[in-house]
């Protein structure tokens, strides 16, 4: 009998498994992917939104702040790339200006810090890049940026090491209310490999939230994949804006931006349309057109020919508009962390604590629940040899030779790092897997030249053949033509 | 210098062990610099032309049709023959250059962080191919996306086929080999599309790795969407108009497991860049003068970091033309001081320093004209040529029964009719010396392609 099973390794699940990891509880998350952050987390916008876009009273508007609040020491706790640049919503005509006041009063109420209007000729002092029709701005000097996936796999693999049990490769079919007769109610969880008893769930399943809490609840929720496409730029133009560019927002959500990235790229996007498929995360033509053209405006000239990479990721859009948190009324036990669309990234420290104290709450109606003496707090991330003071790294190679050989020569990854990756807890067992985690392939070659090297350490490490190596688990194997 | 780091010292580094390296370093050799180092990130000597298996190298250097391994295999044996030093597995990750001095940060697994102290350094360095998101494919992005220089090491080196059932999306000259390539293995090429209404590869490939294997190439096609979640499944093809937009309705899917691209190559010069020498938007190569040095006094480049070429044999007459220079250079510039030779030095420092200014000011500039994409060199400085100098450029487009023309301060000085000039191929012209002293007021050299 388990205490509580969590429903989706995303940054929403991970986060919640680590703060519910602090108490003494039998845990276990269930991630149909075959790492953790394979859905929604991983294509984003990787921004740590100030918090002034959403309604206030809304869950949006108060775990935004919360978790915004919370991201720079969880940083420095679980070692993860996150930056406060600050960040200006733009706008272009004087008539306009109404509603970015009217921002500006909405992000004060939801408790922002240090907003303010900047003129044009501020803004252009702080920006020299932008676009010569900006009017004026809001500026909120707390917005940020985060790496999405290390955020994840910190969250993740914190949890692992705290006790959590993750099965990774095992999507969760059903979810019914049972009636244990030595324990309480509970639920019995049916995923593809087995079955499972728990006290509570919490449904953090992404777009497929809805589906599990439909599951046990009368009270249906709908949520709607809505499509963002973005463009990666090369680093050589990851320093044309320091600040997150946000375009006035609109009901379809915050519109398109432009922004350096914590690893010193520059993205722009994303859009913003509602489609069927909850698994269709593939750009368009039309939609990387219109993220260039609508970056486009926000800054003076666009720098052309230097995408490096397209991408597109799917919001968890609910009916509501707002995030469902908490207990379903006609599910005791059952927890919903639904509709997480943005913030949902910077909300997710918040919603993990939030929620880690609704379920403890719960289960100490019925048992006694006791906080670990052993607890741990910290996490530290795989050495980055790039990024390093040449004597540490000198150092680290004399130790470890593998730091010493570069594999991925555009973010100059070396094989010790990527065999870290794939040591750890819940270590890489793909190319994505170790590209997330070490940026190899992520560079402007985009794995041309580290494809076959990464592929050669996978096999070797997990004594696999080389046949058998995936791009993302599942049927993504890189090689399918056999022997030459 | 950091603690904890080795440092090394040498007259001249060379960065690349491929084929523009290694006859750089033997060049500079013959002509005398006893202190060389080549830098090699792959843990072999060779390059790209090591995944090469087919023939076709050497004709122009050796009069005889090698594999690639074997053309490099020429060099390599003369490099060790020659004594000259290599780091292997070693990366370099950072160039500087303070008060005259070069300095070299490079890692391997041997010796860590290494800076190496040089007077002279030739970039060749290589490029890279420009991979999908470049060219902002839509659809998902599935495994079984390759580029053809991937594809043609995991084939030819490791053994392995990517897959079975490939559509071939660009027609540079490795898309047109892998194509062949592929085919020989027993994998059915469906079609090569190429987006542009010609190909970008030599015509000797076209007609000898698709025409003889019956592959079509479809001239201003594209792929417009990639299909398949986890594998890829299929593309869809469509037509594209004169402004390289595909044109709705025709479209045509094609299952495939695997999308190979062969979409172009990027001289890999972020290292030069950060450098600082002045660059060509057009090659996306440094400029460089008659001697292939860059802007920065020192800095030389050749081969696929200058300019991408099409045959290994002009990259070895390049790399041997720049390490020459480069040992000229070292000659002018103190190669080999003694402590006493150091206030004689500085003295001719600045006597060469005036009269690299002068040479800079008597420099001739070399410049595209109509139909030429760019030149290399861009500047000729006539005291530093020798003989004869070439002038390498592309054309922007396939051109019938033109007329490559040379003109010096806008005043046509020859013409030669061409049957046939193509992107895919690259062109050359040549100026001889005693023009410099037959046209004394000779200031600008401009190539281009004439109709009539």
């Amino acid at each position: 009998m388990y205490d509580v099973l969590i429903i989706g390794g995303g940054v929403t699940g991970s986060a919640i498994a680590r703060e519910l990891s602090r108490y003494d509880l039998k845990t276990a998350l269930f991630e149909k992917g075959e790492d953790v952050c394979s859905g929604t987390s991983k294509a984003n916008s990787g921004i740590a939104h100030a918090g002034f876009d959403a309604a206030p009273g809304s869950w949006k508007a108060k775990m935004n702040i919360r978790g915004s609040r919370m991201l720079e020491e969880l940083s420095r706790k679980l070692d993860f790339p996150y930056k406060r640049n600050g960040s200006l919503v733009l706008c272009f005509d004087e008539k306009d200006r109404p509603h970015l006041e009217k921002l500006l009063e909405q992000g004060k109420k939801n408790g922002v810090e240090g907003l303010e209007i900047l003129e044009k000729k501020e803004l252009l002092a702080l920006e020299p890049a932008l676009s010569e029709a900006v009017v004026c701005a809001l500026h909120a000097p707390t917005g940020g940026i985060v790496c999405p996936f290390k955020l994840n796999i910190a969250l993740a693999e914190n949890a692992v090491v705290n006790g959590v049990e993750f099965h990774l490769k095992e999507g969760v079919l059903t979810v019914e209310k049972a009636d244990f007769p030595e324990h309480a109610e509970g639920y019995r969880v049916v995923t593809e490999k087995g079955s499972y008893e728990t006290r509570t769930v919490v449904n953090a399943a992404g777009l497929y939230g809805d589906a599990f809490h439909n599951q046990v609840s009368g009270e249906k929720l709908h949520i709607t994949p809505r499509k963002g496409e973005y463009c990666l730029m090369d680093k050589k133009v990851g320093r044309l804006v320091s600040h997150t560019i946000f375009q006035m927002p609109t009901a379809m959500g915050k519109g398109v931006l432009v922004t350096p990235t914590v690893h010193g790229n520059l993205m722009v996007g994303p859009t913003a349309m509602d489609i069927s498929d909850k698994e269709g995360v593939d750009t368009t033509a039309e939609g990387l057109d219109e993220v260039l053209k609508k970056a486009a405006l926000s800054v003076k000239s666009l720098p052309k020919g230097v995408t490096i990479t397209s991408f597109a990721g799917l919001r968890a859009h609910e009916d509501g508009d707002d995030f469902i948190l908490g207990e379903v009324k006609d599910a005791p036990g059952f927890f919903d962390a639904v509709g997480i669309e943005s913030p949902g990234l910077t909300s997710a420290p918040a919603i993990g604590e939030w929620m880690a104290e609704r379920v403890v709450e719960k289960l100490r109606v019925t048992k006694k629940v006791e906080e670990k003496r052993d607890f741990q707090e910290t996490r530290k991330d795989i050495p980055c040899i790039a990024s390093m003071d040449p004597a540490e790294a000198a150092e680290l190679i004399a130790e470890n030779p593998a730091y010493g050989t570069v594999i991925c020569r555009c973010e100059k990854v070396t094989e010790g790092e990527i065999i870290d990756a794939i040591r750890r807890p819940l270590g890489a067992r793909s190319l994505d897997g170790i590209k997330r985690r070490t940026r190899a392939g992520m560079g402007r070659c985009q794995a041309g030249f580290c494809s076959t090297k990464v592929m050669e350490i996978l096999a070797r490490e997990l004594g696999i053949p080389l046949e058998e190596v995936t791009k993302a688990g599942g049927d993504s194997r890189m090689l399918t033509g056999g022997e030459r | 210098m950091a603690e904890g780091r080795k440092s090394m010292e040498t007259a001249l580094a060379i960065i690349g062990g491929g084929p523009a390296g290694l006859a750089a370093a033997l060049a500079a050799r013959e002509a005398g610099v006893e202190d060389i180092l080549i830098l090699e990130r792959d843990s072999v000597l060779g390059g790209i032309l090591n995944q090469c298996i087919h023939n076709g190298f050497g004709l122009h250097t050796f009069k005889e049709e090698l594999t690639g391994p074997e053309y490099a295999y020429r060099f390599i044996k003369r490099v060790e023959e020659a004594g000259i030093p290599c780091l292997t597995d070693t990366m370099v990750v950072d160039l500087e250059e303070e008060e005259g001095e070069k300095y070299i940060t490079a890692m391997n697994r041997k010796d860590g962080i290494l800076t190496i102290r040089t007077k002279a350094i030739i970039l060749a360095m290589g490029c890279r191919e420009r991979p999908r998101g470049a060219l902002n494919i839509p659809g998902f992005r599935p495994a079984g996306v390759y580029s053809a220089g991937t594809a043609q090491r995991l084939v030819n080196i490791e053994g392995k086929m990517p897959g079975r059932d490939v559509v071939i999306l660009g027609s540079g000259d490795i898309g047109l080999i892998m194509a062949r390539r592929m085919t020989l293995e027993g994998a059915k090429v469906h079609t090569v599309a190429e987006i542009m209404p010609y190909s970008g590869g030599l015509k000797r490939n076209i007609v000898q790795c698709l025409d003889d294997f019956g592959i079509p190439l479809k001239l201003s096609t594209t792929v417009v969407k990639i299909h398949g979640k986890e594998r890829v499944e299929g593309v869809t093809l469509a037509k594209v108009d004169e402004r390289m937009k595909p044109i709705p309705g025709t479209e045509e899917y094609i299952p495939c497991d695997t999308l190979l691209l062969s979409v172009g190559l990027l001289p890999e010069n972020e290292l030069t860049e950060e450098l600082g020498a002045k660059m060509s938007p057009v090659t996306r190569g440094p400029l460089v003068n008659e001697s292939m040095e860059t802007s920065l006094s020192g800095v030389f480049a050749c081969g696929n970091v200058l300019h991408v070429h099409d045959l290994v044999d002009f990259v070895s007459q390049e790399a041997a033309l720049a390490g020459k220079a480069a040992a000229e250079w070292l000659k002018e510039n103190g190669n080999n001081v003694t402590e006493a030779d150091l206030v004689l030095e500085q003295a001719e420092k600045q006597e060469t320093a005036a009269g690299r200014m002068q040479a800079e000011k008597t420099a001739i500039t070399v410049e595209p004209g109509a139909h030429v994409r760019y030149t290399v060199p861009s500047k000729i400085r006539p005291d530093k040529a020798g003989e004869e100098t070439l002038i390498r450029f592309r054309v922007d487009n396939v051109l019938k029964d033109h007329y490559l023309c040379v003109s010096y301060n806008g005043e046509l000085i020859s013409r030669k009719k061409k049957r046939i000039l193509a992107p895919g191929e690259m062109e050359q012209v040549v100026i001889r010396h005693s023009d410099f002293e037959k046209y004394p007021e000779l200031s600008r050299i401009t190539v281009h392609i004439e109709a009539e």
